[in-house]
């Protein structure tokens, strides 16, 4: 800051700086952003009458959640988490397996430009489109069952596992991987010995999450018919029976809790 | 350094030999539980329709081209919806993320014994069930339509934004907050000339983010109802109106692109 300024503000009450410094742009955006709300809050016809009469129904869940129902549906409730959990094992290996060599691929330091073209493709499709999307899909082309849920997660996990995976390889140090070259080896011993041992940890961290991200999407593919505990939470909210569903929504809860406490423990041993 | 005898040589080892014993048992459960995993989804899986598939993808496909460009008319008003379900439920998700946030930080909570573990509730069991549940059960409550999917993507974003925030005022720089203190600055003052600057960056960055998240997660939430293009999605592929389908995807995928180019820019422009 140059005297003159300083000359300038002596006297004056200082001001807190703005967060978006050039005044037009931000009144501009202001203004704009305002105007957005108004016209937004215009088009959306709320049905409140609707809504007031729905807030007992909504009390009703409430209170369900304080005295769940595990017992009159549990072979359903036992039925569709198993099929949730098995998908997300099934799908978190296979994904986490085709990833590795996708991964590889999609690191422009490792890779030539041609593969690295077709495997930041395949990343960019996979992430692009919705699993929900994807899972329609599949059960269009494969029929209802797991096996689609399985191909959806699967599909959705390369395009997350493989980007971060490749950022990470593409961040990499790269005198060891010099080091190890210069020894001598092969290209298979060059990613063993080089690169492997410094995106371990990572690999390992990103993988867990990816497996909590998969049993959390494995809850809903059910909705579309692909397999999971998604279709008897579907069934039970369409039967108003909240305290089955306040039971099913807690198990997810739980579920969920204790692979995040999980993934908590084995990240910190790992890095 | 364990190490193997043979012919009077010492040879070096990676492991000794119990390490290696475990880690075989851990591979070998490993794989156990992966092939018994796919048993159980082979056994749910109608193997007809799968050897039968590439015939109906075939078919898929030469229905659903070319898309149905004419239908594009259409789909404004859906397009328009979902921005809004994406943008509304994102500001109301932040209006309550903050006051959640500063609640769950270790360095603003009032009550670490109380408040905290409620915050931190809060956040779990937001975060842990997707939108399209919520969207599910607001459905029930409040009725189809546009707010029912502006509430489920509100309810949804807390947990994340307040999570990601939480974590950036517990990693703030504490010199300026006890400089502010020694001004004799009131329990306020602090927040607004201590806390907030430092961790407005990061808050105007996932804001920005978990708009893009929702953005994708709005398009499908018309599935079950609840508002946005996803409906026309659904109607679409009620009737079998493959080219209608196509089109909406592709529709899906530009605004999806779009949203991600404009978050990468804004959060460029930010850090």
């Amino acid at each position: 800051m140059s005297y003159r300024e300083l000359d300038d503000m002596l006297g004056k009450g200082w001001r807190k700086p703005a967060f978006v410094k050039n005044p037009l742009l931000r009144w501009a955006l202001f203004l704009g952003f305002f105007a957005y709300l108004i016209a937004a809050f215009m088009t959306i016809d709320v049905d409140w009458g609707r809504v007031y009469e729905g807030l007992d129904r909504g009390w009703a869940f409430v209170l369900a959640f304080t005295s769940p129902d595990f017992i009159s549906r549990w072979s359903d409730i036992l039925s569709g988490l198993l099929e949730s959990i098995v998908m997300t094992v099934t799908a978190s290996v296979v994904g986490i397996l085709i990833s590795i060599p996708i991964g590889l691929g999609a690191a422009r330091n490792i890779a030539p430009l041609p593969i690295y073209m077709i495997c930041r493709g395949i990343v960019a499709i996979s992430r692009a489109l919705q699993e929900i999307i994807v899972a329609i899909l599949l059960v269009a082309i494969f029929g209802f069952g797991p096996l689609a849920g399985f191909l959806t997660l699967s599909f959705a996990t390369i395009g997350f596992l493989s980007k971060l995976l490749a950022e990470d390889i593409e961040a990499m140090d790269k005198v060891q991987a010099e080091a190890i070259k210069a020894s001598g080896a092969r290209w298979p011993q060059w990613i063993n010995y080089g690169v492997q041992p410094q995106i371990m940890p990572r690999l390992v961290g990103l993988s867990i999450y990816r497996i909590d991200i998969n049993f959390r999407e494995s809850a809903i593919l059910g909705l579309v018919g692909a397999g999971g505990i998604g279709a008897t939470l579907n069934t039970a909210f369409d039967r108003y029976e909240y305290d089955t569903a306040a039971a099913i929504l807690i198990l997810i809860i739980g579920i969920v809790m204790a692979l995040e406490y999980l993934s908590g423990i084995i990240r910190a041993r790992v890095q | 350094m364990p190490v193997i005898e043979r012919d009077d040589a010492q040879i070096w080892r990676r492991r000794t030999m119990g390490q290696s014993l475990v880690r075989w048992f851990g591979w070998l459960l490993g794989v156990a539980v992966f092939v018994y995993c796919w048993q159980l989804i082979s056994q749910s899986t109608t193997w007809f329709f799968v050897w039968d598939a590439p015939r109906i993808a075939n078919d898929i496909w030469t229905r659903a081209t070319p898309p149905k460009w004419d239908y594009i008319t259409q789909l404004g008003r859906p397009i328009w919806d979902t921005l809004n379900i994406a943008t509304l439920g994102t500001i109301i998700a932040l209006c309550l993320a903050v006051p959640v946030a500063f609640l769950a930080a270790r360095n603003t909570t009032p009550s670490a014994l109380f408040i905290r573990p409620i915050a931190l509730l809060v956040i779990v069991s937001t975060r842990s069930i997707n939108s399209l549940i919520w969207a599910l059960l607001l459905i029930a409550i409040i009725g189809p339509g546009v707010f029912a999917g502006v509430i489920a993507i509100a309810i949804r974003s807390i947990g994340f934004c307040a999570k990601l925030l939480y974590e950036a005022i517990e990693e703030i720089d504490h010199t300026q907050v006890e400089a502010i203190t020694a001004t004799g600055a009131s329990r306020w003052q602090i927040m607004a000339y201590g806390i907030v600057p430092q961790i407005l960056p990061a808050f105007a960055g996932i804001s920005v983010f978990r708009w893009d998240i929702n953005i994708r997660e709005s398009t499908v939430l018309g599935l079950v109802g609840a508002g946005g293009i996803g409906l026309q999605l659904s109607a679409s592929l009620n009737v079998l109106a493959w080219p209608q389908v196509s089109l909406i995807l592709i529709v899906i995928l530009v605004a999806v692109m779009i949203s991600e180019w404009v978050s990468a820019k804004v959060r460029g422009a930010i850090i």
